[in-house]
């Protein structure tokens, strides 16, 4: 089996957690005997491509304008939102289009010189309705390039839904895709409408709905109107690299409760530093240790003045690579007190690092753990007494370290890619 | 009338944290940024105190010993000079042999100590004072404050520590109709004597000098010396207090600052209506007008002219209490080591730079900040100063174990 794949971003170059998800799911599929052709925006040209033929969607030439190839448009339905751009024109192109112009003080609209090629950012930014609109485009180019090399086509999150339908529409094969995050996860109540309509349409267009979760699968059909036959749940997997157990020389005595992730209302960060101040009214030999940044990041540090606590509330701002790991290596305990989190991938980190979490009820993630402590995001009692278990009774933390791990292990991309070959067989 | 002019000049460099993250708490205990304390020194040396101090020289001799000057100076700074830059200590010791020098007291760490504990206050107070008489060989007879910083009590204090003159902010909000050109006294010990900056006359030169939007540039040396003869403005003594950096780190060398300063003293005495003085001479050659009262602590920073440069947010402030919160463990410990990053954790400028105030007075602040913003820089310091807390600790119950040893030894 074959499939067409368009995502936003793979490792190393990572802005969230979407790209190590897809990373995962073309290895997993690769041992299902799923081969991948993946399509994202600016490849760096490092990527991992032992998996998935990385195709840069920045190196497609696409038709652009409203000349030339005439079949494309049969085709495909020109998307635009609300988008004013010039495209990009690489160099050569930009020459002999401004030459032309000087010498015959008119725009030729023969040739190759409408065969533009865009150059996409491939960071999430202020243009990025624009990108997403540009990515369809291409992506159609692609699918006509690529036409008899894949059997089905699987899109990730609202940015590439558009480019997968483009890709339907133009190949005639079946559409899956996949919600790692809903515009409700991202923003609360206060959703943007266009990103909330981008997803419908991409999820009405689809034959198969992945939701990463059931918590977000029951969003998905209440809140987006989706027939639930048509939404599977297949929970995420997390893959480890082989070095990751090494030992971490301790840096203090005290114990380490850690929070590792954007600093964002989603993810809870205020409940954290409440309940860090609870505990440490009753024990002074532990330390708080809030890892990442976001937007909530300042309002967090101003809170934890206030509080009193900034001498044992410490802030490492975004790490990445080893620093994760030497983060989790030495934590004693990982909280996730997130108020929305569709999956939450970074629990299982911390149990594969021997930490035992503590993680709020309102995560997907909470749907495939035993060994975790689950609390209520909003409930800074209960978590200030898990925190407080799990530093004071070392017989708890070890038994939610030992079976955590164990449980963890479990967790393989393999099984959750081969429910997902399911769902692109239950399309063909 | 006849109108004494005083200069003072401020000489201090803070020691720069280096970026300590949270991985290095409990393993690196070194927490200075040496390469760019010692790079931004040596800047300031080319470009400012050597070439300045050279100026003020000549100026002293040209002019007979009718050219005076006054320097206060931080510990901090002096023990930079030492390290990086000695012969800019030279220099200020060929000042000081002119006498016609007066180098002023200070806390030792250009701390906030006076606005936290009285007695690390005067502490820092002796320590800079015997810096002084060790590296100039003159005991300081005025004090000023960290930033100008004064209220009734500090002053109160400072007299009882043996000062008889001290310098402060001629604040709007503390003067109302009254005029910064007399010498005041303190309210609650009257003995202490108060010179108060021009600050109009002294930002003229400070802030304003390259100022091109500015309506009086380009600002020249009669146009200068024509507002200090102003018979408009009455008085007795014009303070004119700046940063010494002022001569060519704010106020570049292009800018013709120091061309500037080597003809304004020849101009001031030119007329005979006008005379330099160190703020000791001032203090003893005038009597006070009036006793100022000052509640609340003042000083000479952006509009307000109080405090909230330095303590103005919570970041600051729990800051400034986590930090002397530890003096009692740092007594009780008495460690060389440990006393010297207790003294430079206190300089002023780590709390300057978690200010969020940086609207009108944001030019300033920006340009002294080596941080992003005040949210990096309050983490900064936060991590240092936990790994100083954690190491102290650590050596006290190392200091307890031994003593209780030496007790258990000797016979009964």
């Amino acid at each position: 089996m074959r499939v067409l794949m368009f995502g936003w971003e793979f490792p190393p170059h990572i802005a969230g957690g979407l790209g190590t998800a897809c990373y995962g799911m073309t290895r997993g599929l690769a041992k299902n005997d799923v081969s991948v052709i993946f399509v994202m925006p600016k490849a760096y040209g490092d990527e991992d491509q032992s998996f998935a033929r990385i195709v840069n969607a920045s190196d497609v030439e696409t038709t652009y304008g409203h000349v030339g190839d005439s079949e494309l448009w049969e085709k495909l339905t020109f998307i635009h939102i609300n988008s004013n751009m010039v495209p990009y024109i690489g160099p050569e192109e930009f020459e002999s289009y401004t030459r032309q112009q000087r010498e015959s003080g008119r725009f030729d609209t023969q040739g190759d010189l409408w065969k533009e090629r865009y150059t996409f950012s491939g960071k999430y930014g202020a243009n990025l309705m624009e990108e997403v609109a540009r990515y369809a485009m291409v992506a159609a180019q692609v699918a006509r390039d690529m036409a008899g090399e894949f059997d089905v086509i699987h899109a990730h999150d609202w940015l590439t839904y558009y480019a997968g339908i483009a890709a339907k529409r133009v190949s005639g094969k079946p559409l899956v895709v996949h919600m790692h995050a809903t515009e409700f996860d991202r923003s609360g109540e206060n959703i943007n409408q266009k990103v909330y309509n981008i997803e419908r349409t991409g999820m009405q267009a689809a034959d198969r709905v992945i939701a990463v979760s059931n918590l977000t699968r029951n969003i998905v059909i209440e809140k987006y109107g989706i027939a639930p036959q048509k939404v599977v749940t297949v929970h995420n997997a997390v893959r480890f690299a082989s070095d990751d157990a090494r030992e971490e020389e301790r840096n203090v005595p005290d114990k380490i409760v850690t929070f590792l992730g954007r600093i964002t209302y989603q993810k809870g960060p205020d409940y954290f530093v409440e309940a860090a101040a609870k505990v440490l009214k009753r024990v002074k030999n532990v330390r708080f240790v809030m890892a990442g940044s976001g937007d909530m990041m300042n309002h967090i540090i101003r809170r934890v003045a206030k509080l009193g606590i900034a001498d044992r509330f410490h802030f490492t701002g975004f790490l990445r690579g080893d620093d994760v790991r030497k983060m989790f290596a030495l934590s004693d305990v990982y909280v996730m007190p997130s108020v929305s989190e569709p999956f939450g991938i970074s629990p299982l980190e911390a149990m594969k690092s021997n930490v035992p979490v503590i993680i709020s009820k309102q995560s997907g993630v909470a749907e495939v753990l035993d060994y975790a402590i689950k609390v209520d995001y909003w409930d800074v009692d209960a978590l200030a007494d898990a925190i407080y278990g799990l530093i004071s009774y070392p017989v708890l933390a070890k038994l939610s370290s030992q079976r955590g791990l164990k449980e963890v292990t479990n967790l393989k991309w393999e099984d959750a890619a081969a429910e997902i070959a399911n769902v692109y067989r239950s399309v063909l | 009338m006849k109108k004494i002019i005083c200069l003072y000049f401020q000489v201090h460099q803070p020691l720069r944290l280096k970026k300590y993250r949270f991985f290095n708490m409990g393993k690196d205990h070194y927490y200075l940024d040496d390469q760019t304390n010692r790079a931004i020194l040596h800047k300031v040396a080319r470009g400012c105190y050597l070439p300045m101090n050279d100026l003020l020289l000549q100026l002293i001799r040209q002019f007979d010993g009718k050219f005076k000057v006054s320097f206060s100076m931080s510990g901090i700074a002096i023990e930079q000079f030492r390290a990086y830059a000695p012969e800019v200590l030279d220099s200020f010791r060929a000042l000081a042999a002119t006498g016609c020098v007066e180098f002023l007291g200070e806390t030792y760490a250009h701390s906030l100590a006076s606005l936290a504990n009285q007695d690390e206050f005067a502490e820092q107070v002796r320590q800079h004072s015997q810096t002084i008489k060790q590296e100039f060989g003159i005991k300081p007879k005025t004090f000023r404050n960290t930033e100008l910083i004064y209220s009734d009590a500090i002053g109160a204090q400072v007299a009882e520590m043996g000062f008889t003159t001290m310098l402060a902010e001629g604040a709007k909000h503390l003067l109302g109709w009254k005029s910064p050109n007399y010498v005041y006294a303190n309210a609650i010990n009257q003995k202490l004597k108060l010179l108060l900056r021009n600050f109009k006359l002294s930002d003229d030169i400070a802030f304003r000098f390259s100022d091109r939007s500015w309506s009086q540039w380009p600002l020249t040396v009669d146009k200068y010396v024509g507002w200090l003869r102003d018979p408009d403005m009455p008085g007795e003594v014009i303070n004119l207090f700046m940063d010494y950096e002022t001569f060519g780190e704010h106020q570049k060398a292009d800018t013709g600052i120091f061309e500037f300063m080597k003809y304004l003293p020849g101009a001031i005495l030119a007329g005979g209506d006008l005379s330099f003085a160190t703020p000791h001479e001032v203090a003893a050659k005038l009597q006070p007008v009036s006793v100022l009262h000052v509640p609340y602590a003042t000083s000479w920073a952006d509009e307000e002219r109080d405090v909230t440069a330095w303590l103005g947010n919570e970041l600051q402030n729990e800051a400034f209490r986590s930090l002397y919160e530890m003096r009692d463990k740092i007594l009780k410990l008495n460690s060389p080591d440990m006393n010297h990053v207790w003294r430079f954790m206190q300089i002023s400028d780590h709390f300057y730079y978690m200010a969020t105030k940086w609207f009108s007075d944001g030019d300033v602040h920006s340009y002294f900040n080596p941080y992003d913003s005040p949210y990096d820089a309050f983490i900064n310091y936060m991590n240092v100063l936990s790994d100083f807390k954690m190491e102290v600790d650590k050596q006290l119950a190392l200091q307890e174990k031994e003593g209780n040893l030496q007790q258990e030894s000797v016979p009964a």
